[in-house]
């Protein structure tokens, strides 16, 4: 019997690792809104990459895309719940920025138009490669076959009516230099992208704190109803923003703070966690990750020319 | 449990030999390591001695490290070794008046053991270590001076401050330099060779050798007593001078 259970568990096991299936399940968010919530996880060959949140949005026209993941395959599998959800075709996407886990499932989308900001596109053919090929390093097999496959079209911002939704594209930035965020007047959804991250520590690789912070205080005075965050819970209210905003400002300081007092970068990786971010995902790897980032400029201008001696 | 049956016959057959300690980074490179970087002289794994790193690289070409080391009389050398690097040998640090602590950034071309031997007076070798894990390739670019053409206006310029501190003041220093491994096609080998840090009447307080694997523009943090002072001279293996004094 017990034999009999460990086959079992192997043969469920290899199916499971074999299938590369993404656990998608669309969540109802707002009327005609849907979210795919990611795990607040970083990039693994268990969780395939599967970190971040995708939307849609159904309109009488057809389906409005917000990011399409991380592979090929997540897009793909991410298309085909789509349409089998809502009976519609997919009509246009939008990419909010220039990361991986936001646009490497665009492959799937070549036949219909893709919008982004123009850092953005520029941030795709700069950096896409290496991104894509960092991704294959962390997740795998669950990249096989994809491709960088650039948007196509440059998103402007304004208003413009889809299928009886008032989409409102936003051009900001601070998490990149090209960070568009998506807001449906129609039924109040707001898209952030990574400018708001919920419960899952902010990440750094392309940021200007300064701006990030101007550009949270942007957001906040939107007449939101609900908020979909890059990484972690979808809210209905400010709370994430208020959270993403007090963790910036003591990366800030205390990055600030430790390049004044001659800090070396590891020591400056070891500082304590406050309590108020100790239970948000990821904090202390993301804290590392953003000294690497972000510390360098910071500590030189605590330097000064040395005299040449004889 | 054959590869355990063998380890045990090899023991067996070795044990007339030094009576070697178990690697506990288990890396496969650690014999070698001990003959080339320790002459294969007699060692021990032990915990007053430690490399800081963070468990993966953000950055290979600028991964921090930090090496402390607490209640370790007669220091005569500290050499520092990667054992998975194309190029392992990433520096030898001789403080001589200072506290046997240093921060510096280095590159690493894959995950790999990082560590620090210490030599005491008696000759015996104090190792500690870390293993960082890294995407790779840190070791195989240009530097970006190299790249951009612009490392000869600013070759050998240092800049540094002075943090005075109630136990241990802080020097921390920061020389131009491309650091080139040449691994990188078409670039010859091009780095900072030495550095002595000397106080204001000219007393060394520490000697450092420098490899191929520091970071471009080498950044280095020394705790160095009560000084505030220092002279910096240097040399890089093309024949170019550092020579520099640091006031607060």
């Amino acid at each position: 019997m017990k034999r009999w259970l460990l086959m079992l568990l192997l043969v469920n096991a290899t199916a499971v690792a074999e299938s590369f299936e993404y656990p998608l399940q669309p969540q109802p968010v707002a009327t005609d809104t849907y979210v795919i919530e990611g795990k607040t996880e970083d990039f693994s060959k268990q969780n395939g990459g599967f970190i971040v949140n995708t939307g849609f949005i159904v309109t009488t026209a057809g389906v409005v895309v917000i990011d399409t993941g991380v592979s090929r395959r997540f897009g793909e599998q991410q298309r085909a719940v789509i349409e089998k959800l809502t009976g519609k075709k997919v009509v246009r996407v939008y990419i909010t920025h220039h990361h991986p886990d936001h646009f490497l499932g665009n492959q799937t989308y070549t036949d219909v138009p893709i919008y982004a900001l123009p850092a953005t596109r520029d941030g795709i053919k700069a950096e896409g490669e290496m991104f894509s090929g960092n991704m294959y390093r962390m997740v795998g097999d669950w990249m096989r076959d994809t491709r960088v496959t650039p948007p196509t079209q440059d998103a402007k911002a304004g208003k413009e009516t889809v299928g009886g939704h008032e989409l409102e594209v936003i051009a900001l930035q601070g998490h990149t230099a090209g960070d568009l965020v998506l807001f449906d007047h129609t039924t109040g959804v707001l898209f952030s992208g990574d400018l708001v991250f919920n419960n899952r520590a902010a990440t750094t690789p392309h940021a200007t704190l300064a701006m990030w912070l101007t550009t949270l205080d942007s957001l906040q005075a939107l007449p939101f109803k609900t908020l979909v965050p890059g990484h972690g819970n979808v809210a209905s209210d400010t709370a994430p923003i208020q959270q993403t905003r007090a963790y910036l400002q003591w990366l800030q300081t205390t990055l600030e703070d430790a390049a004044a007092h001659g800090l070396d970068m590891l020591e400056v990786m070891q500082t304590p966690i406050p309590a108020d971010f100790q239970h948000v995902a990821l904090v202390q790897h993301e804290l590392r990750r953003s000294v690497s980032h972000l510390y360098p400029a910071l500590e030189q201008a605590h330097l000064k020319p040395a005299k040449p001696a004889e | 449990m054959i590869r355990h049956g063998r380890w045990l016959v090899f023991c067996l057959l070795c044990q007339t030999a030094v009576a070697a300690e178990p690697d506990p980074l288990n890396s496969p490179q650690w014999e070698a390591m001990h003959t080339r970087f320790l002459n294969g002289e007699p060692y021990t794994f032990d915990s007053k001695v430690t490399v800081e790193a963070p468990p993966e690289a953000e950055d290979s070409l600028n991964v921090p490290i930090a090496l402390r080391v607490t209640d370790l009389q007669g220091i005569q050398e500290m050499r520092v070794f990667a054992d998975l690097n194309p190029l392992p040998h990433v520096l030898n640090f001789r403080p001589k008046t200072i506290a046997p602590n240093l921060a510096f950034r280095m590159k690493l071309q894959q995950g790999s053991p990082v560590r620090v031997a210490v030599k005491t007076a008696d000759g015996l070798w104090h190792v500690g270590g870390t293993y960082v894990e890294a995407a790779g390739g840190g070791c195989t670019l240009p530097s970006l001076g190299t790249s951009s053409g612009d490392w000869s206006k600013t070759l050998g310029q240092v800049s540094a401050n002075v943090w005075e501190n109630p136990d241990n003041n802080r020097l921390r220093i920061r020389v131009m330099h491309p650091m080139d491994t040449g691994l990188a096609s078409g670039i010859p080998t091009f780095h900072i060779e030495n550095l002595n840090v000397k106080d204001a009447q000219g007393q060394v307080l520490a000697e450092l050798d420098l490899y191929e694997p520091i970071s471009e523009n080498p950044m280095l943090s020394l705790d160095v007593g009560k000084n505030t002072t220092f002279t910096l001279e240097g040399r890089d293996n093309n024949g170019n001078k550092i020579a520099a004094e640091v006031t607060p």
